[in-house]
């Protein structure tokens, strides 16, 4: 039964998908509301491909999705409201810019942290090198004579 | 027969890794010339029987021999002939094989080639090169043999996925492999200087020309991905952050670093532990790229689990050259003497700037990458990350290191002057400052930060251009002066400023794309449509036949100002053999930037919907990464690498064979 439903998925997934990523009707007529769906379109995850945003997919679900969000926008919410909304019905999984929460601190964190620790260790080794190398000490009263001994013959 | 023969060969090949694993590393430590010396004929020998065993696939592909499996899933005998050369490594087993191939070709170089570095260490290199190949040979024959037969031979195969037929996806995987692969060298290089516990500028000699090798092909073969998916997938994007394409974007920021740090090791006996560190890490993550777009981990973490046999081997493989190359650099590298001491503000220090940046960004990609994976894996939780989550991570990092850029090649060793430099950089500042006006003026407000991206282009090529000018004395002395030190300039100084102008080539075009307009419409035969100073007459559709599919084309005339420059024939193609279909762009190339075209549904009114793009300057962008490879290749005739480090004058205590 589970080999069935996989050659059914791998068939939907072959198969040809007539229709290729935003379409002529899709398109608001307000360009600048037009052109707010496209941006949110492109932060927008298509759930049933592999890395794509709505605006790029050509699945049949990228298409309601994009449908939905030129919806909402014509019904005056805001972008917030918009990705809000998404949010609430499908997950986070949805937004292809993860919000910055405890689950994802590590996924920000990392190289912000690793640049600034590189930087310090940086100044760190780079002021204790000055710190290896000490200033010659000044020479000592016998030294001194006999460098003026050599000096002045 | 023939399979059976190319899989033999296979056998035989990783009898002689096995062999080459231990006896030259004896060799060396038992300072035995002749064991040392088998690793230079093993390594040979192994290049031959998986040269063999690839030629026996191809000869299977090429005679549509459908009894082999391998063929029968990916073949069909009406494909045009170059395709069923290419289909070979159009699949994981035959990937797999190409990947020893180019291991093997590798190995064999260092063996034939390397006759002026230290016996030992050649010995110790061949090794460690030798157990990445077993690693890889037990995986084709235990996981992923190509050459296993059916029962039954089916008359017909099922043909490669149509998207693979494509020549710029066929060219694509041997020149990413060989950047992967040329990693593999640095690696043994590392490994076996840690083995000896000895590291010396000399070894940053030996390791940079193979490095420079690897990262020009990682460079072209990036781009060509790239390029590929811009073309054939039909929206026009040039990246798009997927996880198969950021697996081979890292090896090649660590590998840049590791090319910059290897100048330090050279030049000034500096940076070595760190040097070591980067070599390692390059072919780790060449391995993890490997890893990622193989296990199918990417599709899924659950198929990932439920069909682990291939997935969990190639993990034990990454863990036991990562885990053991690292375990081995903590263990040894404290050991290796420091050298080289410098100013901060040096060349040395610009090129440590350089490797902190690289390898931030890197990590930024490695963590982008693994991260959702990672979590769903321990958490259950699924999240995304994707292109806005790396445009907001990955460029920040490179904005700081490309203004850095001219400065490194200009300061001096051990201490350098920055306002002084910064003094001789003025052209280039003035170049950029105009270039953001001009751009502010020409294009508009309509972004604020697309003229920065512009000015930084133009300033990092004036860069590339201040810092030949300076080196020849050029505006100061007389032409022929001039003339005479641009030849006598080392090549690895034109190489460095070419690779730096061709990257600031590839951000012009990207930052250009700010400025590519697009056009969504119905359309119906005889109708006009207008973009960017470009009038498109839609002419009609025709049907052709191809030699393995059918393709309905749209065919438009493109005027521009009233005349006619070309026509445009974007099309679909349907693939009966796979019950699939694939949509041809059509491409209109004017000066270095395209008009892109492509088909979308058949309504019942007759008109067909189509995307038409303008894409200002887009060439720019894969143009860039030649140039980058040119001056790879102009690094890569330096003499000083040609000729190689002087041979040690030792006499060999070896055994003489009678004469």
């Amino acid at each position: 039964m589970r080999k069935l439903a996989l050659i059914a998925v791998l068939i939907a997934t072959i198969t040809p998908q007539i229709s290729r990523a935003v379409t002529p009707d899709e398109i608001l007529k307000d360009p600048a509301l037009e052109m707010r769906a496209r941006d949110l379109s492109r932060e927008l995850r298509c759930m049933v491909c592999q890395n794509q945003s709505i605006d790029d997919s050509e699945a049949p679900l990228a298409k309601d999705l994009r449908v939905l969000v030129r919806e909402r926008l014509t019904q005056g919410d805001s972008d917030r409201q918009v990705l809000d909304y998404l949010v609430a019905r499908y997950g986070e999984f949805v937004l292809l810019k993860p919000p910055f929460e405890l689950h994802t601190l590590l996924l920000w964190a990392v190289s912000p942290a690793v640049l600034l620790i590189g930087i310090i260790t940086l100044f760190v080794v780079a002021r204790r090198r000055r710190a290896v190398i000490p200033p010659p000490p000044p020479l000592s009263a016998a030294e001194q004579q006999k460098l003026s001994s050599l000096v002045e013959p | 027969m023939i399979p059976e023969l190319g899989h033999y060969a296979l056998v035989l090949a990783l009898a002689l890794g096995l062999i080459q694993s231990i006896v030259p590393l004896i060799g060396a430590l038992s300072r035995d010339a002749a064991l040392m010396r088998l690793g230079t004929s093993t390594a040979v020998m192994q290049f031959a029987f998986v040269s063999a065993a690839f030629a026996a696939l191809t000869v299977c592909y090429v005679t549509s021999d459908f009894s082999v499996v391998n063929v029968f899933e990916n073949s069909h005998s009406m494909m045009p002939l170059i395709y069923k050369f290419t289909s070979v490594w159009g699949n994981h087993e035959g990937s797999m094989l190409l990947w020893v191939l180019i291991l093997a070709l590798f190995g064999a170089m260092v063996a034939l080639f390397g006759n002026n570095l230290p016996e030992t260490l050649k010995a110790n290199v061949l090794a460690v090169q030798s157990w990445i190949a077993c690693a890889f040979y037990l995986f084709i024959l235990l996981t992923s043999n190509p050459f296993l037969r059916l029962a039954q031979a089916p008359v017909e195969g099922r043909d490669l996925n149509p998207i693979l037929q494509d020549i710029g996806l066929a060219i694509h995987p041997p020149l990413l492999y060989l950047g992967y692969v040329g990693f593999s060298i640095a690696f043994s290089f590392a490994i076996a200087a840690l083995i000896e516990g000895r590291i010396d500028a000399a070894w940053a000699r030996w390791v940079r020309p193979w490095t420079l090798a690897a990262w020009m092909c990682l460079t072209v073969g990036i781009a060509m991905g790239s390029y590929w998916a811009y073309y054939e997938l039909g929206w026009g994007g040039f990246w798009f952050w997927d996880p198969v394409e950021n697996a081979s974007l890292m090896p090649w920021l660590a590998g840049t670093a590791l090319l910059h740090s290897a100048v330090v090791m050279e030049k000034r006996n500096a940076l070595k532990i760190w040097t070591l560190l980067l070599a390692i890490l390059a072919f780790s993550l060449s391995l993890i790229g490997t890893f990622l777009v193989r296990s199918g981990v990417l599709t899924s973490v659950h198929t990932f689990a439920s069909d682990p046999a291939r997935g969990v081997f190639i993990l034990a493989i990454l863990v036991f050259f990562i885990g053991g190359g690292l375990t081995l650099f903590a263990w040894r590298a404290p050991m290796l003497k420091q050298g080289g001491l410098f100013a901060p503000v040096s060349r040395e220090g610009a090129l440590v700037f350089n490797n902190l940046f690289l390898t931030t960004a890197c990590l930024t990609v490695f963590v982008g990458t693994l991260y959702p994976l990672a979590l769903e894996a321990f958490t259950n939780e699924k999240i995304s990350v994707g292109a806005p989550f790396f445009n907001l991570t990955f460029a920040p990092l490179f904005i700081p290191l490309l203004f850095a850029m001219p400065f490194g090649p200009l300061l001096a060793w051990k201490r350098g002057d920055v306002l002084g430099v910064a003094q001789r950089l003025m052209a280039a500042f003035a170049a950029g400052l105009v270039a953001i006006m001009v751009t502010f003026v020409v294009m508009g407000m309509s972004s604020a930060l697309a003229p920065l991206g512009i000015g930084l282009a133009l300033y990092v090529m004036t860069g590339a251009l201040v810092d030949l000018a300076e080196r020849t004395n050029l505006f100061r002395a007389p032409l022929s002066t001039v003339r005479m030190r641009a030849a006598g300039l080392p090549r690895s100084t034109w190489g460095t400023a070419v690779a730096h102008f061709g990257i600031a080539v590839t951000l012009f075009g990207i930052v250009c794309q700010t400025w590519a307009s697009e056009r969504i419409v119905a359309l119906k035969p005889t109708q006009v449509v207008t973009l960017a100073d470009y009038d498109l007459t839609f002419d009609g559709m025709t049907q052709h036949s191809g030699p393995n599919f059918r393709e309905l084309a749209a065919k438009f005339t493109v005027r521009s100002g009233g005349v006619v420059i070309g026509t445009m024939e974007p099309s679909k193609r349907s693939f009966a053999s796979r019950n699939s279909s694939t949509t041809e762009a059509a491409l209109l190339t004017r000066g270095v930037s395209q008009l892109y075209l492509s088909l979308g549904d058949t309504n019942e009114d007759g008109s067909i919907a189509i995307r038409l793009y303008h894409k200002p300057m887009v060439l720019l962008i894969w143009l860039g990464s030649l140039v980058m490879m040119f001056g790879g290749g102009l690094s890569l005739s330096d003499r000083r690498l040609r000729i190689g480090a002087p041979k040690p004058a030792t006499k060999s205590s070896s055994l003489q064979p009678a004469e």
